[in-house]
């Protein structure tokens, strides 16, 4: 990450293959009005045209607007479980680490029993639990991916703990608290939204491993996940485009968002730029 | 009266810092503690402004002895006694502006109303001006951090006051300014001080008696 172009490339590259995803996504569905699934059996399969720059699926389904209604589903199920998994995650690792003691041996080992489930599996157990929808997935990717935000914001709250600053507020009569509130959270927050950000990409691929293995939305419903499995049987066949756009969908505005955090982490904390986690 | 009666504490019960040190600060009177560096000068001042818990000893404040520490002791005794600490940039919160960081104190005790007046009537008190109250620890220099700093300390108008090498990070004149500051605030209120530090001269000169740490111990207190 030394050359300061290749900085910039990722950069603009990203960013605006994430405006052109949200833009896609916020604009597309109420502007064009075509219904995505709508069946019309005379026009299946159909090879990428000016008429469907992706093709049709299995049933005469326009592909790019599937794709497109996929991408808004795995994106907000990304965004959501991101933003619970953090909150929850922040909340429970500022707590371990602000209070120490019981709590945070206990919290803790609570992270751990978790983390020793792997979490694709915990993942299915918890959509397994309810009906086909939205909202069991984002529980599920929810409640799989807070541990490691925790682990983070309480390993930041341990080392700010014993800063000096920390005891001046102690001395100046802030509760605990207050410390908590006015110096900690502030101060873990930008680790914590950079976490949220680089889980949305995860939390998508879980979506999609999820409707892969028939376990996430219902199969009538577009997202990345179902499209890809539903286009397995077309592929054996010959029929490469049912499952080539909506895999590009899933890897390209994923890599983009990726692409932005690492930058915004390299701003955060410049001595790791040389890692790319996803 | 602040009373630490053989006191010992450390980091490790097994190997504490210091065992068995005594030192009284009485109402209005300016002890120096003098002692070369890691003699455990510093875990004595923070025991005393109760930060740290000690293995074994007494800290009484005007007859009242301390039991808890940190958060558990009781508001009253913990903001009796106010702290400077010798590195201003790792004691001030990089998020607070300098007037926040001195009206802290007042909001963390719930007196939100006091704070406008109290910054107006301190910033002048320890030399800082009011353009350098809207910004934050980064754009400030450290003497003017420390200023800061100490305002902060005198906020709740605390009746003992710990400066663990205030000094150490400054100038000359800062140094002197500050010191001037200190002295000014205990002759309005008559509140006792321990000085931390390891510059003889300016203990002498600022302090009425110097303690000296020898061998692991404050020696005039501990024949």
């Amino acid at each position: 990450m030394a050359d300061p172009r290749t900085h910039r490339l990722r950069l603009w590259s990203s960013a605006a293959v994430v405006g052109a995803v949200l833009l896609a996504v916020l604009l597309v569905p109420p502007l064009v009005q075509l219904d995505e699934q709508a069946v019309d059996l005379s026009r299946k399969l159909l090879p990428p045209s000016w008429a469907h720059p992706f093709g049709t699926d299995d049933l005469g389904r326009d592909l790019l607007l599937r794709c497109v209604y996929g991408l808004r589903i795995s994106l907000l199920v990304g965004l959501v479980a991101a933003l619970v998994a953090t909150v929850v995650g922040t909340a429970v690792g500022a707590a371990a680490g602000a209070l120490g003691g019981w709590t945070d041996r206990t919290l803790m080992r609570l992270v751990d029993a978790f983390s020793s489930v792997p979490h694709l599996l915990l993942g299915i157990f918890v959509v397994a639990l309810f009906r086909p929808g939205v909202w069991p997935v984002i529980a599920s990717v929810a409640v799989t991916h807070w541990l490691s935000t925790a682990r983070i914001v309480r390993s930041e709250v341990l080392s700010l703990r014993t800063r000096p600053f920390v005891d001046a507020a102690v001395s100046g009569g802030a509760s605990r608290w207050r410390v908590a509130v006015r110096h900690l959270l502030p101060a873990v927050l930008p680790q914590a939204g950079l976490a949220a950000v680089l889980m949305v990409p995860h939390a998508m691929w879980h979506e999609s491993a999820l409707s892969f293995l028939g376990l996430g939305l219902p199969s009538h419903q577009a997202s990345l996940g179902n499209l890809v499995q539903t286009a397995r049987s077309s592929l054996l066949a010959g029929d490469w485009w049912p499952t080539l756009f909506p895999g590009l969908l899933l890897i390209v505005p994923t890599l983009a968002i990726a692409g932005l955090a690492g930058v915004w982490r390299d701003r955060l904390n410049p001595r790791r730029r040389s890692e790319l986690m996803l | 009266m602040l009373e630490l009666d053989t006191v010992t504490a450390g980091y490790d019960r097994r190997a504490p810092v210091f065992r068995g040190a005594s030192l009284t600060v009485a109402p209005g009177q300016s002890v120096g503690l003098l002692g070369p560096s890691g003699c455990g000068k510093s875990t004595l001042a923070r025991v005393a402004a109760l930060l740290h818990r000690p293995d074994a000893g007494r800290l009484v404040l005007d007859g009242t002895e301390v039991r808890t520490w940190r958060h558990r002791a009781p508001r009253e005794l913990r903001t009796a006694v106010g702290v400077v600490f010798q590195q201003p940039r790792t004691a001030a919160d990089p998020r607070l502006a300098l007037a926040d960081l001195i009206a802290e104190p007042l909001r963390a005790t719930g007196r939100r109303a006091e704070a406008e007046g109290r910054v107006a009537e301190l910033a002048p008190a320890v030399g800082l001006t009011a353009d350098l109250l809207t910004r934050r620890p980064h754009e400030v220099s450290d003497g003017q951090l420390q200023r800061a700093c100490l305002a902060r300390a005198l906020t709740l108008r605390p009746r003992w006051l710990i400066c663990d090498e205030m000094t150490a990070m400054l100038d000359a004149s800062t140094t002197a300014a500050l010191v001037a500051a200190v002295e000014t605030y205990r002759e309005t209120t008559g509140a006792g001080l321990l000085a931390v530090g390891h510059d003889r001269v300016l203990l002498d000169r600022w302090c009425d008696r110097t303690v000296e740490w020898k061998d692991c111990l404050p020696a005039e207190e501990n024949p």
